[in-house]
């Protein structure tokens, strides 16, 4: 018989009061917990995303014309002189200060090209790097030679281009050796070579539209990024492809800061929860730690009793919890992602703050009625001697 | 009720009936004996120990070294069994689990409980839960046995034996202080002190207490 054993078993005994200290402690921590988890997970997807989002910095000839397409719509009637950027220039990128975080360059030139008596855009890429800049592209068939072409989906169907059909542009002869399935976007009315080959039909030997350029983007400093390659591209024009992101995290920062408020609200009325029920204990048992008083405790073991009791449940409550919370953030990710199979891992870090937290919680709450407990005047309690 | 003026010397191995009108002081004067109510002046003393002049803490160890308490209602906790309640005031002590369970069963088998180590406090009777709350009082071996009205809730049987049992522990060498409303009681004590209004109204051998 320890003072350990009297803990455990008053817990046995008052199985509906430590039931009680149990849940509250559950759902403060399991609250917490699914509220990190999904941020975390959240926060994981967008960053995914960002990666699998190719180019995120875009190189265009500097201007002083202004565009007249919008949503992809041409305005005619005003044609611009198209200018470029020596494919030279684009050497110097990988010479910047946060060069390491450059995973692609994709020079592009761009020009219109005249196939079964329509005009189509020819656009010339190293295909090389389109599994870094465009990972959401699937051809059927292959990716291009020097003497073939890839055909966008639309520019495919308007031109009635099937694989294996041969283009003829100015005298040169190119297969098809593949079709784009549909991306939604303008690579679908577009036909695609491989750089020289496109350079060489558009007669822009050595010049390039515009580049790509993939960055890794975890933590990467675009912004920085961009200014680096704007100062030594100095004819260009350097734009980060970030918006879409960046409103989709500043949404997740404030669902982030109001979870966090919301943690700690519920994690303060489990506390509470604990504070009561742990006063509503002690008073129960005015008696029986009267008793204890009586028979030589001191008041460092009468509290000692009610710690150990509320460190049990707290333990359990912690443990429990941390589970708990990982199952509600399952259960709510469908609510807050389109992304099918987001990994939820085990964060010993994270069950480990839950632990911690439900034993702060848990202990913290009880701490006043133990000295409550402990103050207890023997004679007082007892009223039988 | 307060107490006045109450001068008294208990020997070793003595005793002592308490005996008084509800409201005597009776209780009163127990609990300050049992270390439990600081007297407003005066002194109390074991031996060479000054009780009252130590420490809170040091008094609650003083209790359990020094002291068994045997309860009227006899206040065993009722989610233990009959064997942990015995051992409750071992319970802060660094002793192995294996001694202190030596020691509880002993002190079991004094009272005559043996059989009955398991069953929890609403399994036995009230004669054996008097049993066992003065096997919890003796189960340290304190030198003093405090007892309020040891047979307060038992049929005159089993009081008789919860006598005998004091009577028993009181020749090992325990002294014993007793409150009682029971003369029949107080004849098996070797001194009876009658309290009145907090006072003590007479000190005698139990044979000329009448």
């Amino acid at each position: 018989m320890t003072l350990k054993d009297i803990a455990f078993r008053n817990l046995r005994r008052r199985k509906t009061k430590a039931a009680f200290v149990f849940v509250g402690l559950l759902v403060g921590v399991a609250s917490v917990v699914a509220f990190i988890t999904l941020i975390e997970a959240l926060t994981h997807d967008i960053n995914t995303k960002l990666e699998q989002f190719g180019a995120n910095i875009l190189i265009v000839p500097k201007t002083e014309n202004l565009s007249l397409n919008y949503g992809g719509l041409a305005i005619g009637g005003v044609l611009y002189e198209m200018q470029e950027i020596q494919q030279k220039e684009l050497r110097k990128i990988r010479t910047i200060k946060n060069s390491a975080n450059v995973a692609a360059v994709g020079p592009m030139v761009l020009g219109p090209i005249e196939v079964k008596g329509k005009k189509v855009l020819l656009a010339g890429m190293d295909f090389g790097e389109v599994p870094m800049l465009r990972p959401w592209w699937i051809p059927h068939g292959q990716f291009p030679n020097k003497e073939q072409i890839l055909a966008g989906a639309e520019a495919a169907r308007v031109l009635g281009l099937s694989v294996g059909n041969i283009v003829e542009n100015n005298g040169h002869a190119l297969q098809v050796s593949g079709i784009l399935e549909r991306t939604g976007s303008q690579d679908d009315q577009i036909l695609f070579a491989s750089l020289t080959t496109a350079q060489s039909l558009l007669g822009k030997e050595g010049r390039i539209s515009m580049a790509e350029v993939a960055a890794l983007c975890h933590g990467c400093p675009i912004e920085d990024m961009v200014e680096q390659i704007s100062a030594i591209l100095p004819g260009a024009r350097v734009m980060a492809i970030k918006q879409v992101v960046k409103g989709r995290m500043e949404a997740l920062d404030q669902f982030r800061r109001v979870a966090y408020v919301l943690s700690g609200v519920v994690a303060f009325v489990g506390a509470l929860v604990v504070l009561v029920t742990m006063m509503g204990s002690v008073r129960e048992r005015t008696s029986e730690i009267g008793v204890f008083r009586a028979i030589g405790f001191r008041k460092s073991h009468v509290m000692r009793i009610i710690l150990l009791e509320a460190g049990l449940i707290s333990a359990a409550a912690g443990f429990s919890g941390y589970l708990l919370g990982l199952g509600l953030t399952k259960a709510a990710l469908p609510f807050f992602s389109d992304s099918q199979g987001i990994s939820i891992p085990l964060d010993p870090v994270l069950a480990g703050g839950a632990f911690g937290l439900a034993l702060l919680l848990g202990l913290a709450a009880s701490i006043y009625p133990a000295f409550l407990a402990a103050r207890l005047d023997p004679q007082e309690a007892l009223r039988a001697l | 009720m307060a107490v006045h003026g109450i001068n008294l010397n208990i020997e070793k191995g003595e005793l002592i009936a308490v005996m008084g009108e509800s409201g005597s002081g009776k209780s009163t004067l127990l609990s300050i004996l049992g270390a439990l109510n600081t007297p407003t002046s005066g002194r109390y003393t074991v031996g060479e120990k000054d009780v009252y002049g130590l420490s809170q803490e040091k008094r609650a160890d003083f209790r359990r070294e020094f002291l068994g308490f045997v309860f009227q209602s006899f206040h065993l906790v009722s989610y233990l069994t009959v064997k942990e309640n015995v051992m409750l005031p071992l319970a802060p002590a660094a002793m192995k689990g294996k001694e202190k369970g030596r020691l509880a069963e002993e002190a079991l088998a004094r009272v005559g409980l043996e059989g009955k180590a398991n069953r929890l406090p609403n399994q036995v009777s009230g004669g054996e839960q008097e049993r066992v709350a003065i096997a919890r009082a003796i189960v340290n071996r304190p030198p003093i046995l405090l007892a309020d009205e040891p047979t307060g809730n038992l049929d005159s049987k089993t009081s008789r034996e919860i006598m005998e049992l004091l009577k028993q522990l009181n020749n090992g060498g325990m002294t014993i202080v007793m409150v009682t409303h029971n003369p029949e009681n107080a004849r098996v004590a070797h001194r009876v002190l009658h309290l009145k209004d907090g006072r003590i109204q007479s000190l005698l051998d139990a044979d000329k207490s009448g």
